[in-house]
């Protein structure tokens, strides 16, 4: 069981000689991917840790100045890269904010049941890897068999397994069919075992209560001071959810629950993760009921979208409509202004704030990314706690290199 | 000589014999940072699975690896780190570039990624593709294995003629580019190393 | 929400004030940011959501170099308030805003790593993103895409000599 957070750890100064420094990172199984921290070890007991990034850092920002609104979405598909598809739609919900496109309810519809898939993807992908990291394997697995299901999905629907570079502004790069809400219809009925499995597998655990229980508490109040968001900040009794607050796409008119906890620590996380799984099983299903039939872009006639292939390819109002766009200086008006829009992604707010200067690129593209602040109260939550906890509160944060380092 | 064998004995070169060892214990190390490295994992679990074709003994410390896999993207902090665990790999070794980025710097053509591992560390195999599929992960290492037994020695002398860092030739124009972006920044030191000559 | 009149009465009679489909933009000067954040935070606004900067070098009929932004929230009634604090070389500091809200250590940290905005009394300013050995500050306008080659800037190993 964890020891409780002793005065000795506070009150000692970190420069004691008998401390040890623990290098760990950047190239560790347990880091996921590049992250690094400094330990400072009294014994097994951590007393200090130093976060070290950037280890991935690939000038996203920079690149999103040179890059139009439409191109630029391949990248931010890199940036969150176990739900690459929130991201896109948080990007293009941004930039929609920006230009004031008001989407077809279908594209909404599509782009809630999209959302809600990549919730799912992440959340799957994180409790596998945290099962994964305090050794237990089967959950990993099972949980990456279903992952290959959505990126079926995916594939289905985009042509690209992992990034689908899907959206495009003001709709969706082509229409989905009856037969892939037919496939999303039989994966969700598949899901529900196999996430009765992973309860079954994890929840009553002995090995995996004793390791998670009572590690890396954050209080409500630490985590609004800290800017936490997500599934996190749920956790930690904190009831906040874009998706309901601010209702975006097609959130207002689904039912579903905003799951919370009370206890802020790495078992509460996974509780939240798991029960928002569920959760999202249900807009998904509910969305996919209820799909309005219709156009998935808006009007092409104002310049806004990309035509469809079809028609680029076969017509010629359809080549110079899409030549329109995708010319430098020709595409769609953009207001010289800037905007703050964000987005439920599945590890917490994931915002944008763009400004744009009438031109089809952004003059600033700063992106708001959770992992980054998460990974930033790490110190915080493991001090006084044992070394073997590290890995068991780094995948309940569920830190994304790319998105940490952009 | 009048000696015969045993039915049980062959008679092969060393060669072949270190070869054949080599080529079915791949045991790769994952250079995983980017989102190549989800496809690793991917590789490695449930629906593809490479212990089918023996190379699932993922470890994760370089000194017990022989093959070492880059996937994902290699920015200038990570760089040092890349190099440091291709040198404390055993002999012998070798090295599959997985993903665009890790061959040529992919879609981020920014100040922060190196622009292909292959310019600071030797590389075996490219495989491309953003991510590549696990299919052709696979088929990578496979292939990997058939160079193996292809062209390995005991000793690697193999090795010896490759004394630039280039894997295949650049296109001329490539080259000129990628000479243009070397030149040096007067006075900049990164990692303690001295600036790159001017050319 | 406050609005203008009582934000010029508490902190005086300078501050701008605009808006944006949903964002509502407070313009304050740098001397003025932290007096205003400070009671902004008494106000309710207990979450600083973000914290960036940008660089108007190019961008149509700008004044300021830089611009730095707070996007705060009151998670208590969802509300959004977006303060702007514009910046000119050479003086490019600010006060931290750490003492009010801990989320903003690691964000002015990358504020000064990508832009050298320095924000007085933060606890712990190094860059965070680019090696501590990297001299320029990546995301101003001035600085290319491409870099000036620092990510080349490595010794090579061949395979021969490894
Ligand atoms: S090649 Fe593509 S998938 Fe692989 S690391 Fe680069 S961006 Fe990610």
């Amino acid at each position: 069981m964890p020891l409780a957070v002793s005065d000795a750890a506070e009150v000692d100064s970190v420069d004691q000689e008998y401390l040890w420094t623990l290098n760990f990172g950047p190239q560790h199984p347990a880091t996921h991917t590049t992250l690094r921290l400094v330990l400072k070890l009294d014994g097994e007991k951590v007393v200090d840790a130093v976060p070290h990034i950037g280890y991935l850092h690939s000038g996203f920002e920079k690149l999103g100045e040179d890059l139009d609104f439409n191109q630029y979405v391949t990248i931010v598909d890199r940036m969150n890269y176990i739900s690459p598809m929130a991201n896109e739609i948080a990007w293009h919900h941004t930039v929609e904010k920006l230009l004031g496109i008001e989407l077809t309810p279908r594209c909404k519809y599509l782009r809630t049941i999209l959302a809600e898939l990549m919730r799912l993807h992440d959340h799957l992908l994180c409790v596998g890897a945290q099962a994964l990291d305090l050794g237990a394997f089967t959950a990993f697995l099972y949980g990456f068999t279903q992952r290959e299901k959505i990126y079926d999905l995916a594939e289905y629907a985009s042509g690209q397994r992992f990034h689908a570079s899907y959206t495009r502004v003001g709709g969706v790069m082509f229409d989905v069919n009856a037969d892939w809400a037919a496939q999303v219809k039989r994966f969700t009925e598949g899901f529900k075992p196999v996430h009765a499995e992973l309860h079954r597998l994890l929840t009553r655990n002995r090995i995996f209560i004793d390791r998670c229980k009572g590690i890396g508490v954050l209080t409500p109040e630490d985590a609004i001071n800290m800017s936490v968001t997500g599934p996190l900040a749920r956790a930690s009794g904190v009831v906040r959810d874009l998706r309901k607050d601010e209702p975006y796409l097609a959130y207002a008119d689904l039912d579903f629950k905003v799951v919370c906890a009370k206890g802020g620590d790495v078992y509460s996380r996974y509780m939240v993760r798991m029960a928002e799984m569920m959760e999202s099983i249900k807009i998904i299903e509910q969305a996919i009921e209820n799909i309005p039939a219709g156009p998935v872009n808006v009007d092409s006639v104002t310049d806004v979208v990309l035509p469809t292939k079809p028609a680029v390819y076969r017509s010629i109002e359809g080549l110079i409509q899409h030549f329109e766009v995708l010319m430098p200086n020709r595409g769609f008006p953009v207001p010289t202004d800037e905007v703050y829009g964000a987005t439920e992604s599945p590890n917490g707010e994931l915002g944008f704030y763009l400004v744009g200067d009438g031109s089809n690129r952004a003059y600033r593209c700063r992106t708001r990314p959770p992992s980054y602040i998460h990974f930033s109260i790490f110190p915080h939550l493991i001090r006084g706690h044992q070394l073997s906890d590290v890995v068991a509160v780094l995948g309940s944060l569920n830190i994304i290199a790319a998105e940490l380092d952009r | 000589m009048a000696v015969g064998l045993p039915e049980n004995v062959f008679v092969t070169k060393l060669d072949a014999a270190a070869n054949w060892a080599r080529t079915n214990s791949l045991w790769p190390m994952p250079f995983a940072t980017a989102c190549c490295g989800i496809e690793l994992m991917a590789t490695a679990s449930s629906r593809h699975d490479i212990a089918r074709f023996g190379a699932e003994v993922m470890r994760f410390s370089p000194r017990q690896c022989d093959l070492l896999i880059v996937a994902g993207r290699v920015a200038m902090k990570m760089l040092p780190v890349l190099q440091r665990i291709w040198l404390q790999m055993p002999e012998p070794k070798w090295s599959i570039s997985m993903g665009a980025c890790a061959c040529t710097g992919g879609v981020f053509d920014t100040y922060a990624v190196v622009q292909g591992v292959d310019r600071f560390i030797p590389v075996d195999m490219y495989v491309p593709g953003c991510p590549p599929r696990p299919e052709q992960l696979i088929a990578a290492v496979m292939e990997m294995q058939e160079k193996i037994k292809r062209t390995g020695t005991i000793t690697g002398k193999e090795f010896l003629q490759r004394t630039t860092a280039m894997g295949p030739q650049p296109f001329d124009i490539d080259e000129l580019r990628r000479r243009r972006e070397v030149t040096p920044v007067p006075g900049l030191e990164i990692y303690g190393q001295p600036p790159v000559a001017a050319k | 929400m406050p609005s203008l009149e009582e934000i010029r009465a508490k902190v005086g009679a300078e501050i701008d004030e605009s808006s944006f489909r949903d964002n509502r933009r407070v313009i304050v000067p740098a001397e003025k940011a932290f007096t205003l954040l400070a009671w902004l935070k008494e106000q309710g606004f207990n979450m600083l959501v973000d914290l960036t900067a940008v660089d108007y070098l190019e961008y149509p009929k700008a004044v300021d170099r830089f611009h730095v932004v707070y996007v705060l929230l009151n998670v208590d009634s969802g509300e959004r308030l977006v303060v702007k604090t514009p910046l000119n070389p050479p003086e490019l500091d600010l006060p931290t805003v750490t003492t009010l809200w801990k989320g903003a250590d690691w964000m002015e940290r990358e504020v000064y790593d990508m832009y050298g905005i320095v924000f007085a009394g933060h606890p712990d300013l190094r860059r965070i993103l680019m090696p501590d050995e990297f001299t320029a500050y990546p995301l101003r306008k001035d600085y290319p895409r491409k870099g000036y080659g620092e990510r080349h800037n490595f010794p090579v190993i061949t395979r021969s000599e490894s």
